[in-house]
């Protein structure tokens, strides 16, 4: 019986978040890939609140909640690996603060700035500018949100890198562009060509493909 | 010597979670008012991405976000009682409520308080549903932290205090003895124990404040 498991979907950035961190710190740990129009009854069972992954399973214990797993994750494995979080109260503050207006605010607004049309669009994609100069600026002079070294942050924000980009090709939009944010597209390069998050990050095409049929079934749902 | 000092306003439960986290440590601390309408440039700098109270300055360095604040506070001061459990899945499961309380339940009860009709009936079942989370979360504990007040029954002080007052104006029963007995006595013992009850805003000034916001936008 493996010591730690975690239901996840390999399309999911909150689930790719967990499986960075646990491999990051190379834990060892069982994979289930779950269906969302078909949960398992492990799924329903270890997160029956939201219903939802990632759910890391440790010794039959769940924990639900990417954030929430990434620091269970530091606490549990502080000794092995490089750190997640710093190790000072007021840093550890701050790299709690970003995260949570990664998944509160830019989150939900770029999606909004993608998804959506018309007037809704274009409030939500100036939003999301005003949103990303924030992160411009808290990302300026820094190789990673963490420092020299990935972190929480960075682990959270792999959103931006990766998912929203792949999301701006598809609807065509080009709203994280070098000239109004150098230093968070800057960062991004660097992020998405670490040898680490390269190996974690979920396979381009395939992501193309499901937010092709993501937006497909939009414009339909809206047509109709 | 150490300088703490909290930015708040006076109805706020979530200003309130950092005074109580505080007063618990026994941190002396310097506050100041928020007038909402009228942010003073202190707040506006120490917190430009949000311009929200709670804000705690710390030898000048500001933290916001209620929860992120009580994280800081017990962290950095360790004397004195705990907020959050030593034992990390415990923790995890601390920081899990008071993320339940704060995004799941709180949409809850926006979306049955913005509704109206066969909407709001749908919508105050959620919120029943995910009640009845918290209710068996209680079973066999005096407090979601056990024994004494933790990070969750902080983070709770929304719910058992604020929250029955808005239904109470919007004519909502949301908290019925006998679909949520836990619940229910937690919120008795809790709202009871001197250490809250000595730090809670008069009731019968915060229905006024409230009634008087519902009347302006209304």
């Amino acid at each position: 019986m493996a010591e730690v498991k975690l239901l996840g979907l390999w399309g999911s950035p909150f689930s790719r978040r967990v499986e960075m961190a646990l491999k990051l710190k190379g834990i060892e740990y069982e994979y289930f890939e779950e269906d969302k129009k078909n949960k398992s009854p492990l799924l329903l069972k270890y997160n029956p609140v939201h219903k939802k992954v990632p759910v890391l399973v440790h010794k039959g214990k769940p924990i639900a909640e990417s954030l929430v797993i990434l620091e269970y994750i530091d606490d549990t494995w502080g000794d092995i690996g490089p750190p997640i979080l710093p190790k000072t109260p007021y840093e550890r503050a701050m790299a709690r603060f970003w995260p949570k207006f990664i998944d509160e605010m830019c989150i939900p607004t770029l999606r909004r700035a993608s998804w959506s049309e018309g007037d809704e669009k274009e409030k939500a994609k100036n939003e999301a500018a005003t949103l990303l100069k924030i992160l411009d600026v808290e990302v300026k002079g820094k190789k990673f949100f963490g420092g020299e070294t990935l972190g929480l942050v960075d682990i959270a924000a792999g959103f931006i890198a990766c998912w929203f980009g792949v999301m701006e090709e598809i609807v065509g939009t080009q709203i994280l562009n070098k000239d109004e944010f150098p230093n968070l597209c800057d960062w991004i390069e660097v992020f998405n060509n670490d040898n680490f998050v390269k190996q974690n990050l979920p396979p381009r095409d395939r992501l193309v493909g499901k937010y092709e049929a993501h937006y497909q079934a939009v414009k339909q749902a809206r047509a109709a | 010597m150490a300088e703490v000092k909290l930015l708040g306003t006076w109805g706020s439960p979530f200003s309130l979670r950092v005074e109580m986290a505080l007063k618990l440590k026994g941190i002396e601390y310097e506050y100041v008012e928020e007038d909402l309408s009228n942010k003073s440039s202190l707040l506006l700098e120490s917190n430009p991405v949000h311009k929200k109270i709670p804000v705690l300055l710390h030898n000048g360095k500001p933290i916001a976000e209620s929860l992120v604040i009580l994280e800081y506070i017990d962290e950095t001061w360790q004397n004195g009682p705990s907020i959050l459990p030593k034992n990390p899945y415990d923790r995890a499961m601390a920081r899990f409520w008071a993320k339940f309380l704060d995004d799941t339940l709180a949409e809850a009860f926006r979306k049955t308080f913005a509704s109206a009709g066969d909407e709001q009936v749908k919508a105050k079942e959620q919120v029943q549903e995910l009640l009845k989370f918290l209710d068996n979360e209680l079973k066999g504990k005096k407090f979601f932290g056990g024994e004494s007040i933790g990070f969750v029954d902080i983070a709770g002080n929304a719910l058992a205090y604020w929250m029955e007052i808005f239904a109470e104006l919007a004519g909502i029963e949301f908290i019925a003895t006998d679909k949520l007995p836990h619940l229910c006595a937690w919120m008795e013992v809790y709202l009871n124990s001197s250490f809250v009850k000595e730090h809670l805003p008069d009731r019968e000034k915060l229905v006024d404040s409230f009634r008087a916001r519902f009347q302006k936008t209304g």
